[in-house]
């Protein structure tokens, strides 16, 4: 079980949690003209790295906040997490 | 009745307290502090089981965790558990044990005609046999293979033992309480740090238990005692004995089983039988020690052939001879202590040393107290079927190929030792890699993947010195890091004896016109020839070759067998050992109770139960209450001898022809809060939003990105800024998880807060033509006139002298209102309701009324909104605003959502205006078309409808809207039912919707 350490509570275990997938994916503005390609982009398409990626997970038995870390896919290291407002390097 | 095998004067057990048992119905006597091995061995008793495969005779090969043999199913207050290891079980007055796998008896076993027959069972056998044909497998191989496979019998009844689950934090978490686990424990416990130490055994002290060495100037057994001692009266140090840590997880999370009442003869009332323990360690100590592996020779299964190290333990610990007319055969030194310790109690042992010549302190010690020992001898094979009555010894070459002058010794046992395996399963789970080191044949751990360390023998140390002082240091150095305290210990003066180097003989070779079988995994009945076997037919990875020969699959996972196995390949392939690899070591490291992993979330606490502050009142009504989501709701009020269709079909009627109430408390329920709410609703429902006025609800339906329905409810505009959401049962919580996403995440510019108050409010629906005559009752200062409080309206009021507010809103599709209270006023309001509703002929009404309602209305839930239907389907079209941009909606313009003949929501009734569609039924034109029928869409859900009394159901239909009329079959294969019915519009009842306006 993984150990988050959630940028308002503290390190909490896995089971705290819910999994909200990549946080780099952008969603189109609103009443913006989108192409299916673009819009399936978003909706459906998520790239599964091997390795580092940024990802949102959701403090539900805990906060409620949506906060990003950045993670191993494959070694499970966690090397830091975020508030969801802060800017992200990867 | 005496015990041949017990001696008189050594052992740890309690003399003084005999305890009576029984094995396969015969009963006998131990002593406290024994387990059922060492009181079967001390009662002379070595035949305890059946191998898996071949049915030969089984008795003792270890004396812990390794064993593989002695496999028993235990009774214990009138419960049983399979496959318990007798050399782990502790003895309980009163404790009862079977053999296993065998019929009828362990003494005449019939099928060890496979032994005779083993010819037809070599490596890979099932696999070849029972392939084809293959419509032999469910009826004819399978059901073989089951009987034949497999142990002990699982109890059927449930288990009335309770069992739970503990989280615990600590700074150093330590596995073993060996002299590495000892000395870093008490390093890091001294220096501050949080310790926790686990020992798997009853009696701590690990291989301190039966050495012969000193520690300061007290023996290791005394040295461990003391240590134990002190720590156990340590604020920070948690010391748990029978405590097993079976796997390494992610982020230092360890898990560990811990038998509380396992060695007693029952539970008291509160005690659990086990607990689990979830343990975050800031640091791990791995100290689990070695295991000694044997040496393969011929009949090397026979009862009778043990462990060195087991025959010294059973000597020591439990004052049992595992024989008194020993042979020791060993290629290290280690197996000197266990003949030096027969000698010291008056039994000549002969040992056969496969080195040519050795040069040790123990072994002079040996020699100077008149000891047997040959060198450069081995043993060839074991002779004896139920028991070892002689052995085959030989001279061996010096380059290990021949054998030279063949010779038969009698003795009654073998005592083999092959050197020590480090026990790395914890590290290896870590993820950290493994090294194989040469000057022991054996892996040990690599580089640390995670937060952990691997001490003494579990690292390949094999002194006793060298040990103490590293985890003297690393237990300083790892708690220092932590607590930041510099308290070091100095590590104690050791006395041991000096090891010479042992030999990298593993294997006897088979003497000419010979064909013993050779075992390398005892319990799966794995042999030399199977695995040259499976390496002749083309198997190479390591991986492959334990699955097709089962080598190392037994519930003892290979401990004794995987390495001489790994050698075994190697010398075949001509390969070194760590180019052929080891299989992966994964948890548990021994087996885990199901009842342990469940803990307390068993039956009703296997969820939370959420009840509304009504219930007390429904139970005293006859409700008869079904789960919804975490909630318990009233199904339907039973009166006299009315079943579920009965009861919820008068509750329907009298909803439609005078009054009914219903517990809505636990419709989910959302506040919603800031300047920006309604720019926000209006983003995240598909209708217009803005122009909501205070004092109004409106109906909304929710889309996911992909134009799929989330959801649908009412939200009432409370006051400028300040809306009351409510959202189905089911979808509460992944309601409030997605607006939270959309406020924090997509537009965090936006205002607006958002915060559960689902248990906040207790809620009544009042529904049915006379709903406002009642409601006028209750509010009696309060205008609820059609004007007043029109359809979707809102008011404040006063419910004799409760806060409470009303909304015109209806599930049923009669006149109905929703009246709110907080939850501590739940109850008063109700009894309120009913208490004025009485005039009225209100009665309650529970959730399959509410169905049929709803459904006769064409009302769509959680059925429709099943995740795969869009708002066309669903009938929901109207709904969606061209003017504005929401979730969802882009995705609306796929073009399989606008194909003309898209699937949509229809009513569906019987010709026979009898037959009940059973739901998930099939929509089919033709039922007698070849399998598989075209399927045309999906019976959503059913009811009577008690307005036209006659069955009616909701059905997803593909080309739904231009189907009405048409005549289709409803096939349902499960319930064995082909119904003809006929298609009219889903809006059953009052189609133009005037009396929720009325
Ligand atoms: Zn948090």
């Amino acid at each position: 079980m993984l150990y988050i350490k959630c940028p308002y509570c503290g390190y909490r275990s896995q089971n705290e949690f819910a999994y909200g997938g990549d946080a780099t994916i952008k969603r189109p503005e609103l009443n913006k003209e989108v192409t299916d390609k673009e819009w399936d982009n978003f909706v459906y398409l998520r790239k599964s790295p091997r390795g580092k990626h940024l990802e949102l997970w959701h403090h539900v038995s805990g906060c409620r906040q949506w906060i990003k870390v950045l993670r191993d896919t494959n070694t499970h290291e966690i090397f830091n997490t975020y508030k969801s407002e802060d800017k992200v390097e990867t | 009745m005496t015990q041949s095998f017990r001696l008189d004067k050594t052992g740890l057990i309690n003399k003084n307290k005999k305890i009576s048992f029984k094995f396969n119905g015969k009963s006998y006597f131990g002593y406290e502090g024994d387990t059922l091995a060492s009181a079967l061995i001390a009662n002379g008793v070595h035949l305890v089981g059946r191998s898996f495969k071949y049915h030969r005779p089984r008795g003792f090969f270890g004396a812990g965790v390794d064993e593989p043999y002695a496999i028993v199913q235990l009774y214990r207050n009138g419960e049983t558990d399979p496959n318990v290891r007798a050399t782990e079980q502790e003895l309980f007055e009163g404790l009862e044990a079977k053999s296993v796998n065998c019929w009828p008896s362990v003494n005449f076993d019939i099928g060890a005609i496979n032994n005779f027959l083993n010819i037809f069972l070599p490596a890979g056998f099932y696999y070849k046999t029972f392939m084809w044909p293959r419509s032999f497998w469910y009826k004819i191989y399978e059901p073989f293979i089951r009987k034949a496979a497999g142990f002990g019998a699982a109890s059927t009844k449930h288990d009335k033992e309770k069992y739970e689950h503990k989280y615990e934090y600590c700074d150093l978490l330590i596995a073993g309480s060996g002299p590495s686990g000892l000395a870093s424990a008490y390093a890091a416990a001294k220096n501050g740090a949080r310790v926790i130490l686990a020992e798997d055994k009853p009696r701590y002290g690990g291989s301190l238990l039966t050495s012969d060495v000193s520690i300061g100037n007290q023996s290791g057994k005394d040295w461990a005692d003391n240590i134990i001692a002190e720590l156990k009266g340590m604020e920070n140090v948690i010391v748990k004995n029978r405590s097993q840590i079976f796997g390494y997880y992610d982020h230092n999370m360890l898990v560990m089983s811990e038998r509380i009442t396992d060695h007693l003869p029952k539970s008291d009332k509160h005690t659990p039988k086990q607990r689990m323990w979830y343990i975050r360690a800031k640091q791990v100590v791995i100290s689990s020690g070695s295991i000694e592996r044997p040496i393969v020779f011929g009949n090397n299964d026979t009862p009778g052939v043990v462990l060195a190290s087991a025959a010294k333990e059973y000597m020591k610990v439990y004052g049992v001879l595992v024989g008194k007319k020993p042979v020791i055969f060993t290629n290290n030194d280690s197996a000197y202590e266990t003949a030096i310790e027969f000698k010291k109690n008056n039994i000549n042992p002969v040992v056969l040393d496969s080195r040519k010549n050795p040069q040790s302190e123990i072994i002079k010690e040996a020699l100077s107290l008149g000891i047997e020992v040959k060198f450069s001898h081995v043993v060839v094979a074991a002779k004896g079927y139920k028991k070892v009555k002689s052995c085959d010894i030989a001279m061996i070459s010096d380059n290990k190929e021949n054998l030279i002058d063949i010779t038969n010794i009698k003795c009654d046992c073998i005592c083999v030792s092959g050197f020590w395996t480090p026990t790395i399963h914890l590290a290896s789970q870590s993820g950290s890699k493994t090294k194989f080191v040469e000057d022991i044949d054996a892996f040990i751990p690599d580089k640390s993947k995670q937060k952990e360390i691997t001490l003494g023998s579990a690292n390949g140390v094999f002194t006793l010195d060298e040990t103490l002082k590293t985890s003297f240091q690393k237990g300083y150095e790892l708690s220092k890091e932590i607590t930041n305290q510099d308290n070091k210990l100095q590590s104690p003066q050791v006395s041991e004896k000096q090891q010479s180097k042992h030999d990298k003989f593993w294997c006897v070779p088979l003497p000419n016109g010979k064909n013993y079988k050779r075992f390398l995994d005892f319990q799966n009945d794995v042999a030399v020839s199977d695995i040259e076997l499976a390496l002749r037919e083309g198997y190479r990875s390591i991986e492959h070759v334990k699955r097709y020969t089962t080598l190392g699959m037994a519930t003892d996972q290979g401990r004794t067998s995987n390495l001489n196995g790994l050698q075994l390949v190697s010398k075949i392939e001509n390969k070194v050992v760590p180019a052929v690899g080891h299989t992966t070591f994964r948890p548990p490291y021994t087996p885990v109770t199901i009842g342990a992993i469940v803990g307390r979330e068993i039956g009703k606490h296997s969820k939370p139960t959420r009840k509304s502050p009504m219930h007390s009142w429904h139970e005293k009504n006859n409700a008869v209450f079904v789960d919804a989501g975490v909630w318990l709701r009233p199904r339907y009020y039973k009166k006299d001898n009315e079943g579920l269709f009965e009861a919820s079909k008068r509750e329907a009627e009298n909803v439609r022809k005078n009054v009914g109430v219903c517990d809505v408390t636990t419709l989910g329920k959302i506040d919603v809060k800031g300047k920006d709410s309604a720019e926000f609703l209006n983003r995240v429902y598909t209708n217009a939003w803005l122009k909501l006025p205070v004092g109004k609800a409106r109906y909304g339906v929710m889309l996911r990105e992909d134009g799929v329905v989330m959801d649908d409810g009412t939200t009432t505009r409370i006051s400028e800024n300040h809306y009351h959401m409510t959202t189905t049962t089911a979808q509460a919580a992944n309601v409030l998880s997605h607006l939270e996403y959309y406020l924090q995440i997509v537009w965090p510019e936006l205002d607006v807060n958002v915060v559960s108050s689902t248990e906040q409010w207790a809620g009544a629906a009042i529904a049915g033509p006379k709903s406002r005559d009642l409601l006028q009752k209750i509010f009696p200062d309060t205008d609820v006139s059609n004007d007043a409080l029109p359809f979707m309206g809102f008011l404040e009021a006063n419910l004799f002298g409760v806060k409470a507010r009303i909304f015109r809103i209806s599930f049923s599709g009669e006149l109905a209102y929703e009246v709110n209270v907080e939850s501590d006023n739940g109850n008063f309001m109700w009894e309120k309701i009913i208490e004025n509703g009485k005039h009225f002929n209100l009665q309650p009404y529970g959730t399959e009324a509410l169905s049929t309602l709803r459904i006769e209305m064409g009302h769509v839930a959680g059925s429709e909104l099943d995740g795969r239907t869009i708002p066309y389907d669903t009938g929901l079209d109207g709904l969606i605003s061209k003017k504005k941009d929401f979730i969802g909606k882009r995705s609306l313009l796929k073009k399989a959502f606008n194909e003309t003949d898209r699937q949509r929501i229809v009513g569906v009734v019987p010709l026979d205006k009898k037959t009940s569609i059973p739901e998930g039924s099939h929509l089919v034109n033709d039922p007698k078309a070849k399998m598989p029928i075209l399927k045309l869409g999906h019976i959503s859900a059913s009811c009577w409808s008690v307005e036209h009394n006659n069955p009616f159901s909701l059905a997803i239909l593909k080309d739904g809207k231009n189907m009405i009329g048409s005549k289709l079959y409803a096939m349902s294969p499960l319930k064995n039912k082909t119904i003809p019915v006929e298609i009219v519009s889903s809006h059953y009842v009052d189609p133009k919707g005037e009396r929720v306006r009325s």
